[in-house]
């Protein structure tokens, strides 16, 4: 009956707080708000799932689920180049090479492919990760960063190849030297050296 | 501490400080997989859960902060092909490996040569 009049009382704030903010015409607020917790909800979610299945084709499939929710907050944070890019590339590349490697790659007990460590490194883990956490909350909650940044103009295709090609492209060289030797490197490695 | 209606108020308003959070906690997620798991494409991918909450840190800050162009995107552009380019490189490793030793738990491969 406790729990009943608890759970009550929430939905009662959760409803007031959500009358009062709408009154208050913040509506696109919520809505981007919305937005944000349910695919950053989802995404870790699906991280979880990355970490914890006990087949690893499910776990590469909740991985692909985690880069589109991330590609999704790209898009709802005005960076559709990268969101589109996320898609392409992790999506589309990255998640079928995973499914690749795990076909390849195959054991006989599919369904139990995705083994964890001990209780004690388990614990050890979390508490590295943990720690982890706390610093970057306290960095992220104490920072003053500065507020009221204006939209860039024009689109963010545009405004890369401008700097990809004029300040950056050096780095941009480097990438492209960089995917050609890992190319090689990557068939060089699979098959056999006299057959490469 | 703040009341309900006062963090409510701060979730409500999307900034800079969610996503950091946001992408710490992927990070940490990825970090504990990555410390816990021990087939070589479930450390492949938890280190690509990482790199993925840095690209969105990257990307948050270039939205959230005073920028004059788009540098932070153009890093995660990069920082997209070094994660490709890296985990071609480790699956075309976990191909060989598996190739010569049938196995692919990291812990069976602690031999240079057989």
């Amino acid at each position: 009956m406790e729990t009943v009049q608890s759970a009550l009382t929430v939905v009662h704030g959760l409803v007031a707080a959500a009358l009062e903010a709408a009154a208050a015409y913040e509506v696109p607020a919520l809505i981007e708000a919305g937005v944000f917790f349910t695919f950053a909800g989802l995404a870790l979610l699906f991280a979880c799932g990355v970490i914890f299945l006990r087949n690893v084709v499910h776990s590469a499939l909740s991985l692909t689920a985690t880069f589109l929710c991330v590609a999704c907050l790209y898009f709802s944070i005005g960076a559709e180049f990268m969101g589109a890019v996320q898609i392409l590339v992790y999506g589309g590349a990255v998640a079928i090479l995973i499914v690749m490697a795990v076909m390849l790659t195959r054991r006989d007990d599919m369904a139990r492919s995705n083994p964890s460590r001990g209780v004690a490194a388990h614990a050890a883990a979390a508490a590295l990760a943990v720690l982890f956490l706390l610093a970057m909350a306290a960095v992220a909650l104490l920072s003053p960063f500065p507020g009221g940044a204006p939209e860039l103009p024009g689109d963010a295709a545009a405004g890369l190849a401008d700097l990809m090609l004029s300040r950056y492209v050096l780095p941009f060289e480097a990438a492209a030297v960089l995917l050609l030797a890992a190319l090689m490197g990557a068939v060089l490695l699979a098959k056999e050296a006299d057959e490469a | 501490m703040m009341s309900f209606m006062e963090l409510f108020q701060w979730a409500s308003h999307v900034g800079l400080t969610h996503f950091l959070l946001f992408s710490a906690l992927l990070f940490s997620a990825g970090l504990f997989g990555l410390l816990t798991k021990k087939g070589i494409i479930p450390l492949l991918m938890c280190v690509e859960l990482m790199l993925n909450a840095v690209n969105i840190n990257l990307v948050a800050f270039s939205r959230y902060l005073p920028a004059r162009d788009y540098a932070g995107q153009l890093m995660a552009v990069f920082s997209i092909v070094v994660a490709a380019a890296e985990l071609a490189v480790g699956v075309a490793l976990a191909f060989r490996v598996y190739r010569d030793r049938r196995t692919v738990q990291v812990d069976e491969l602690d031999r240079l040569r057989d």
